[in-house]
């Protein structure tokens, strides 16, 4: 549809032909005392240079991770994004937000993602990978649909407490109308973890799933192992979620701890932040599910040359082929970020992506001994961490984490904002992008507004 | 012609009634107008579903459609051939090509279902 305004003389013709005098005898079919007989109160036009002088304005008020030092994280990671990401994805052949509905006409595009497929697969050491969701938070609440349709008959769902509180939010919204019941469980006061005991006495027959996430929302990498084991004795599947992929570069895959649906974000893969969207959910599950998977699938085939060839495979599923009995009513994905993630992993190669996630791992234990020397900082949980913790503060998180953006330095997240008793602890985030001398920089300001 | 100890639903479904115990499947017709069938989808053994209650489905290269049940019944015993030969529904659709075999609720709700002769009559007007 094109918008090119018409002309008086043309004006004239359209109302001509449809036998009218005036454009206003066309809203007759409105009371006269509700239509506007005044202008819209709204500002003069203004020239393209003025418009861009102005949104730069606004733009400079904001404070970007790549001008701060920034330690900021709790589902949203600050990573370094290769140059060839950026530059093969604009490549027109890949620039669509779309999967295509002629693969055969995309071989590329389908090869990209079938490529993804196969590393996010090996990243969770699982059996397959879709080709992408929206995002952690929806991919989670899709996980445990796919349970309830696997389980039928089973109408109980465990989530751990240490799920990230937004995804547990989308997740309450996508069950609100199904007769599914989400048990929560609660994580240990020392630890941080998934509390086993509690977990142990909440699992019954009725149990569809138990959901829990690791590393979790507060930093603490999950017991998957012993969650597994609660899970297998019940018949419950076992659905583990993952906020940041790249620990995954030096944690095993879930799939080596049993997980039947592995889900969660890998925005940190090819993805910048983007001001919270779009981003890249991924879902990995057993072979045996892969019927029940949302969304779609890239397969590998020959043709009837014996070519190798790529097809969305199994699109019987989905929504534009079977309406309302589809297996998940989202009809579309993020190829686009997909293939970013999948740009992003090629060029690092494997022995890259551990060494990017072993540089955050060992920034994080650096800072982590660093920021607690800190006479008033103490850790809040004694569990392992990947690349984020929480820690108390012995003042208000928002004030400090507010005094300290004044010195150019993102302290963290205010746990204050999703748990009203958490008023003193933040949770920090590391990655390869914050050096040594910023972290240093950090615990001596934060010492200083203490 | 249509095998004419069998029962038939306007779904495409037929059911080989015997005392209260019963097989179904479906008919040729069906098999046909879905194509070459890739995956059958069964319901667990003790399960209980009543009359048209959707009891698994039936994918093609091109669709899947649901199965519904002729008459009310529980599951007392599934095709498991049918896991790695779906194929056998399009070779051999009232034979090897079962799907369950069910214990009937209310032997009452035969009589709703249509013989070979009224089933080839309906296959005539849906054309």
């Amino acid at each position: 549809m094109k918008y090119l305004p018409n002309c008086g003389e043309e004006l004239q013709k359209m109302l001509e032909t449809i036998g009218v005098d005036n454009i206003e005898e066309l809203f007759r079919s409105i009371p006269e005392e509700l239509r506007l007989t005044k202008p819209l109160n709204l500002p003069e036009p203004k020239s393209e240079m003025e418009v861009l002088a102005g949104l730069k304005h606004i733009a400079s008020k904001n404070k970007t991770a790549s001008d701060s030092a920034f330690f900021l994280g709790a589902g949203a990671y600050n990573h370094y994004i290769p140059t060839v990401v950026s530059s093969l994805i604009s490549r027109a052949e890949f620039y669509t937000a779309y999967t295509p509905y002629q693969p055969e006409l995309s071989q590329g595009t389908l090869q990209a993602l079938f490529e993804y497929q196969t590393m996010i697969s090996q990243l969770t050491e699982m059996e397959v990978a879709n080709s992408s969701l929206y995002d952690g938070a929806s991919a989670t609440a899709e996980a445990v649909l796919m349970t309830d349709r696997i389980q039928r008959k089973k109408n109980k769902v465990i989530v751990s407490d240490g799920l990230h509180p937004e995804y547990i939010e989308t997740l309450e919204t996508y069950l609100h109308n199904l007769p599914l019941e989400v048990v929560k469980v609660s994580l240990t006061d020392k630890e941080g973890e998934t509390d086993l005991d509690a977990l142990e006495g909440a699992v019954d027959e009725e149990t569809a799933a138990v959901l829990v996430q690791s590393p979790n929302f507060f930093g603490v990498i999950e017991p998957l192992d012993a969650v597994s084991e609660i899970c297998k004795k019940s018949g419950a599947l076992f659905v583990t979620t993952v906020a940041e992929i790249y620990s995954l570069g030096l944690l095993r895959g879930p799939g080596a701890f049993d997980a039947d649906i592995v889900v969660g974000e890998a925005q940190s893969l090819g993805n910048r932040m983007n001001y919270g969207g779009p981003y890249l959910g991924f879902i990995a599950s057993r072979d045996k599910y892969k019927r029940q998977l949302p969304g779609r699938l890239v397969g590998m085939t020959e043709d009837n040359r014996g070519q190798r060839g790529f097809v969305i495979t199994l699109a019987t599923r989905e929504q534009h082929i079977r309406r309302e009995k589809a297996t998940s009513n989202i009809c579309t994905n993020e190829a686009l970020c997909a293939t970013m993630a999948a740009i992003h992993m090629a060029a690092l190669g494997e022995e890259g992506v551990r060494e990017v996630a072993d540089t955050c791992y060992s920034k994080a234990e650096y800072a982590k001994d660093k920021l607690v020397s800190i006479d008033k900082v103490s850790l809040v949980y004694s569990g392992s961490s990947f690349n984020e913790f929480t820690i108390d503060i012995g003042k208000s998180g928002i004030d400090v984490i507010e005094s300290l953006a004044e010195k150019n330095i993102i302290a963290g997240f205010p746990l204050v904002y999703h748990y009203p008793d958490r008023e003193n602890q933040i949770l920090v985030t590391f990655t390869e992008m914050n050096s040594k001398a910023d972290i240093d920089n950090f615990a001596k300001e934060l010492e200083g507004v203490l | 012609m249509e095998p004419d100890n069998l029962l038939f639903t306007e779904e495409h479904e037929w059911l080989d009634a015997d005392g209260s115990e019963g097989t179904v499947g479906i008919t040729k017709y069906a098999a046909e107008q879905l194509g070459d069938i890739v995956f059958v989808e069964l319901p667990e053994i003790g399960e209980v579903f009543s009359k048209g209650d959707t009891f698994g489905t039936i994918e093609s290269v091109k669709a899947v459609s649901d199965l519904y049940m002729p008459v009310g019944g529980e599951i007392i015993e599934i095709n498991e051939d049918l896991e790695n030969a779906p194929e056998l529904v399009n070779s051999s659709p009232y034979e090897d090509g079962w799907m369950v075999k069910i214990e009937i609720t209310d032997e009452e709700q035969l009589t709703d279902l249509m013989d070979n002769k009224a089933y080839e009559v309906y296959l005539k007007e849906q054309e």
